[in-house]
């Protein structure tokens, strides 16, 4: 029997099509995770007042220089109280975190900290989210892993976990040490 | 009791069609007619067991058996009745049930009217049915049984169906969508048993298109019934967000017009045999690629269901074996097929083929469209979106010239159109679409967009050409009357499916063009005047619905002082699962429809908001076509000689 | 065409647009011009909402969305143009953040596939046309033309 060529061809993009499919699902391709646009570029600078300090000016080169963790958060945002204790116990570690107060109010902020203790090196206070959308940030909490030289090495949306730092993030952070 | 009873008959459902699945078409290959003759019985069986099935799970929702894990997850003690049984197909479990039900139902309507069938292509198309009827089963058997229940902590009340659901159009739009996509499988059944059993009269043709204009119109009220849901329900006016579950139901609606068009050739003039087969094939398959798009969460969408990577694979394996396997069938058996008969550039059949290519490229693009960000991602390239923008370039692009080719190509002889003066009539037809597609718009709103220009100089090209179409059919006759009866109804099936397609256009053109959209904060006593309509903010109120309660704005509606309509927007809150619903007023006319909708509150009194006005003139137009395309579809055939008892004995003898 | 005369006298009455005033009630946003209204109108239901299913910012209520339509509004105060907004979008929310697909090497196959396609198949169309396929026909045999003939007859 001969075959001609042409009407192989549906079997052909079919089977692309399939194959396409099965490496989706097989590599667990998840649709809705878009990673930072930042990552492997520079930290955007800004201008930002010090959440204890509305006089103190805070800028891009005065916070660069070593390894260190800026987190997203805010006080109406109730997966960062979960994150908190997590933030804590990292920051006892030696792990350097910068605090970025996201679309919040100060005197709330202030409360938050006095009554959950402070894990930041640094509380920058960004009550428009001017910072916030520079970064690309879509929601709190959302953590940013920025090495030395001051270029973002990665992006975490979501509350940290004991568990996540553990498996993955820990890794992160140590190939910028 | 009640759940293990319907566990039970879709297991002998299963059963069932695993025989239908295997006797028919064994007693197809060997040749033994009382194998090929179980396929009736067999098909009612599995209808039957389907049916029990579902009219259990039917019965678990309307009386809240919250044990039944999805009437648990779905369902609240405190809906209405009719949306605790449309509850039943809004989840991805009991819309699979339904979907082989649907499935099933087409069976029997096979085995019920193609009783004039040989034997063996009866046999062989029941079978091919069998085989996608029991691959479906075993997924829901194995992989989504309805039937599941929480024992022994049966919760108290179950967590309530998504607002969004709560609609008329939930009750009303899968169904019709569903009876469409399943629709298809008939048409591909014909195409496989044809293979199977290496007929490819003109009598196949004959036999599956009823069967297709059937689901395609179907298909069309379908997709229209989704378009107004989220019309008026989303509650920002959009009637197509080309979301991949759309595109998902916009694919097989673009083959399956293409089959239409292509079996009509093959039926007419032997023709196109072999294309008939691939679409019929293709049709179906991107019926089932759509489930899968839908169920198996690789892309995201608004409407998806629930993502499961493992019902994924399992679908994604029935699409293999069946797609997989009638493509393979097609390759070798497509040399068989023998086609007649020549036809030049200028002629029916040429256009038809135009058509044809046209719809493939536009449904490909479509689906390209659709998988591309999934293929970048998955390749690591990059993260990307491909949405209205591009996919409406491209349609419009392509659409200009489906329709002017529609507006010749309709008016054409087949095989070689040598009819006198036919250049005139349609130099007179452009003339005359040309201007009036000038004059008309720019008198009206005094502003010219090319856009318009084009889009109504299309619809009245192709309207000049309707008309030509009914001059031509009646002027040889007694009377007008008695010309239009001669022309039969496959005739004027087209001509009405033709007409819907220039009212959709219409539609489509004004109100993408002259839609007005604004935003504007208000309070009580507010008016805001757009266009020649006047819109009295009266009151802000809080009113509460049996499982909601909604901020409501009375708005009413004023053009030259005359009050012509008054509107209820609503902000719902349904408490059970926390939802926020933006619940359009509109006011709709069949010339234009007036859209209010609540966007926020703008203080804590909750009487100052913020309101989006929109004025859309013919937007039911588009609706309005779809209908008309499904009428036509279906009055096509009710042709005498689709009624297989007289015609296809006849056939029968000849084979 | 008594149909027709009604139908322009309503839409006389539905097209006229009329300058268009409000009173009382303010808009949201206030622009200098309507060319810029619409470019804003244009561009927010271009811009994709990077934190929901598949909603464009016009259509969401997400906070994110409210933040982009502000900048995008702001944005096209400042001067900005169209590309220049959606390039300053796409440098802080990836290229995920359009929905109208940016010229690349990945996404140039959007216009070019389709396009290939609807070359063969007009290439197929005048393969079909031009080369004789009575060809075919004549290689019936005489009781499959039999059949063929009583076939099509039924058509008339």
């Amino acid at each position: 029997m001969k075959i001609r060529p042409l009407v192989i061809l549906p079997l052909v993009f079919v089977f692309a099509l399939f194959a396409l499919f099965g490496y989706a699902l097989l590599s667990g391709v998840d649709p809705k995770e878009v990673p930072s646009a930042l990552t492997g570029k520079a930290l955007p600078g800004f201008q930002l007042a010090s959440l204890q300090d509305e006089n103190t000016v805070i800028t891009r080169e005065e916070i660069i220089g070593e390894p260190m963790l800026m987190n997203i958060w805010a006080t109406w945002c109730s997966s960062c109280k979960y994150e908190h204790p997590v933030l804590n116990a990292l920051s006892a570690d030696g792990v350097k975190i910068i605090g970025i107060n996201y679309k919040d109010e100060r005197d709330l902020a202030l409360k938050w900290l006095q009554d959950y203790a402070d894990p930041y090196a640094l509380d920058i206070y960004d009550p428009n989210g001017d910072l916030g959308f520079d970064l690309g940030v879509t929601g709190a909490p959302e953590t940013f892993f920025i090495d030395s030289k001051g270029q973002v090495q990665y992006r975490y949306q979501g509350p940290i976990t004991h568990e996540i730092w553990q498996q993955s993030l820990k890794a992160i952070y140590d190939e910028m040490v | 009791m009640f759940p293990e009873f319907g566990q039970f008959s879709l297991i002998l459902a299963w059963v069932f069609s695993l025989l239908l699945a295997v006797m028919p078409l064994a007693g197809v290959v060997l040749k033994k007619q009382a194998l090929q003759q179980t396929a009736t019985a067999l098909s009612w069986a599995v209808f039957f067991f389907l049916a029990v099935a579902f009219a259990i799970l039917l019965h678990a929702f309307y009386h809240d058996d919250f044990s039944v894990a999805v009437v648990a997850a779905n369902s609240n003690s405190a809906l209405p009745w009719y949306y605790k049984l449309s509850a039943s197909w809004g989840n991805h479990e009991g819309s699979m049930l339904l979907w082989v039900l649907l499935l099933s139902t087409w069976t029997v309507a096979v085995a019920l009217f193609a009783r004039t069938l040989t034997v063996e292509l009866k046999g062989s198309v029941l079978g091919v049915l069998g085989i996608i009827a029991f691959c479906f089963l075993s997924f829901v058997l194995f992989t989504s049984n309805p039937f599941e229940r929480i024992l022994p902590m049966v919760p108290a009340d179950g967590s309530d169906l998504n607002p969004l659901l709560q609609d008329i159009g939930l009750i009303l739009h899968p169904p019709t969508l569903y009876m469409g996509y399943v629709g298809f499988s008939v048409a591909f059944a014909f195409a496989v048993g044809a293979l199977i059993t290496g007929r490819f009269d003109a009598s196949w043709v004959r036999w599956s298109r009823p069967w297709t204009n059937t689901a395609w119109a179907f298909l069309t009220i379908g997709i229209a019934l989704g378009s107004w849901w989220a019309y008026y329900e989303l509650g920002w006016g959009g009637w197509w967000f080309w979301d991949p579950v759309e595109n998902a139901s916009f694919m097989p609606w673009l083959i399956g017009t293409a089959l239409i068009h292509s079996q009509a050739v093959t039926e007419k003039r032997n023709l196109f045999k072999s294309w008939s087969v691939l679409l019929a094939i293709f049709a179906f398959s991107f019926s089932l690629l759509g489930t899968f798009l839908v169920r198996s969460g690789v892309l995201t969408s608004v409407h998806a269901f629930a993502a499961d990577p493992e019902r994924g694979m399992f679908i994604l394996l029935i699409l293999g074996f069946t797609i997989g396997g009638s493509l393979l069938l097609y390759a070798f058996n497509a040399a068989k097929i023998k086609t007649s008969g020549s036809f030049e550039l200028v002629s029916r059949e040429s256009f038809l083929l135009m058509n044809n290519i046209l719809l493939v490229v536009i449904a490909f693009a479509v689906l390209f469209g659709t998988l591309l960000p999934l293929l970048a991602d998955a390749f690591s390239w990059r993260k990307l979106s491909v949405g209205a923008p591009f996919f409406n370039s491209v349609f419009n692009f392509l659409m200009v010239f489906l329709l002017s080719l529609l507006g010749i190509g309709q008016l054409l002889r087949w095989k070689k159109h040598n009819k006198k003066g036919w250049r005139i009539t349609l130099l007179i037809m452009l003339v005359s679409a040309v201007v009036i597609a000038l004059i008309l718009p720019w008198t009206l709103s005094g502003k010219l967009y090319w856009q318009v220009w084009l889009g109504m100089a299309l619809v009245f090209w192709v309207v000049a050409s309707l008309v030509n179409m009914v001059i031509e059919r009646t002027r040889n006759s007694r009377s007008f009357i008695a010309g239009i009866r001669k022309a039969g109804v496959g005739f004027w099936g087209m001509w009405l499916a033709h007409l819907g397609l220039v009212v959709s256009t219409t539609g489509v053109v004004l109100v993408s063009n002259f839609d007005i959209e604004k935003d504007y904060r208000v309070e009580e006593g507010d008016s805001v005047q757009l266009n020649n309509y006047r819109f009295d903010v009266d009151r802000f109120q809080i009113i509460q619905g049996p499982n909601y309660v909604a901020d409501r704005g009375v708005v009413s509606i004023y053009r030259d002082d005359k009050k012509v309509a008054e509107v209820n927007p609503e902000k719902r809150y349904y408490s059970v699962q926390g939802n926020v619903m933006t619940e359009a007023g509109i006011d709709g006319s069949l010339l234009r429809d007036l859209y209010v909708s609540m966007a926020e509150p703008l203080d804590d009194s909750r009487k100052v908001w913020s309101v989006r006005l929109q004025v859309k003139p013919f937007v039911s137009w588009l609706w309005w076509g779809a209908a008309l395309m499904a009428l036509g579809s279906i009055v096509s055939i009710t042709d005498r000689r689709y009624r297989l008892k007289t015609s296809s004995a006849s056939v029968e003898k000849t084979l | 065409m008594k149909w027709f005369k009604y139908l322009l006298v309503v839409s006389v009455s539905l097209f006229s647009f009329l300058p268009l005033s409000s009173y009382a009630a303010d808009e949201l946003l206030v622009f200098e011009s309507e060319e810029q209204r619409l470019r804003y109108v244009d561009l927010t239901f271009q811009l994709r909402c990077p934190k929901c299913q598949n909603q464009n910012v016009a259509d969401s209520n997400a906070p994110i969305s409210e933040d982009i339509r502000e900048k995008t509004y702001q944005l096209i105060k400042e001067g900005y143009s169209d590309q220049e907004i959606i390039d300053f979008m796409i440098e802080r929310y990836t290229e995920f953040v359009i929905y109208k697909p940016q010229m690349s090497l990945v996404t140039v196959w959007l216009w070019v596939l389709p396009g290939l396609v609807l070359l063969g198949g007009l290439a197929a169309l005048i393969y079909l046309t031009r080369s004789r396929k009575q060809v075919d026909e004549e290689s019936l045999t005489d009781e499959e033309r039999e059949r063929l003939n009583s076939i099509l007859k039924d058509d008339a």
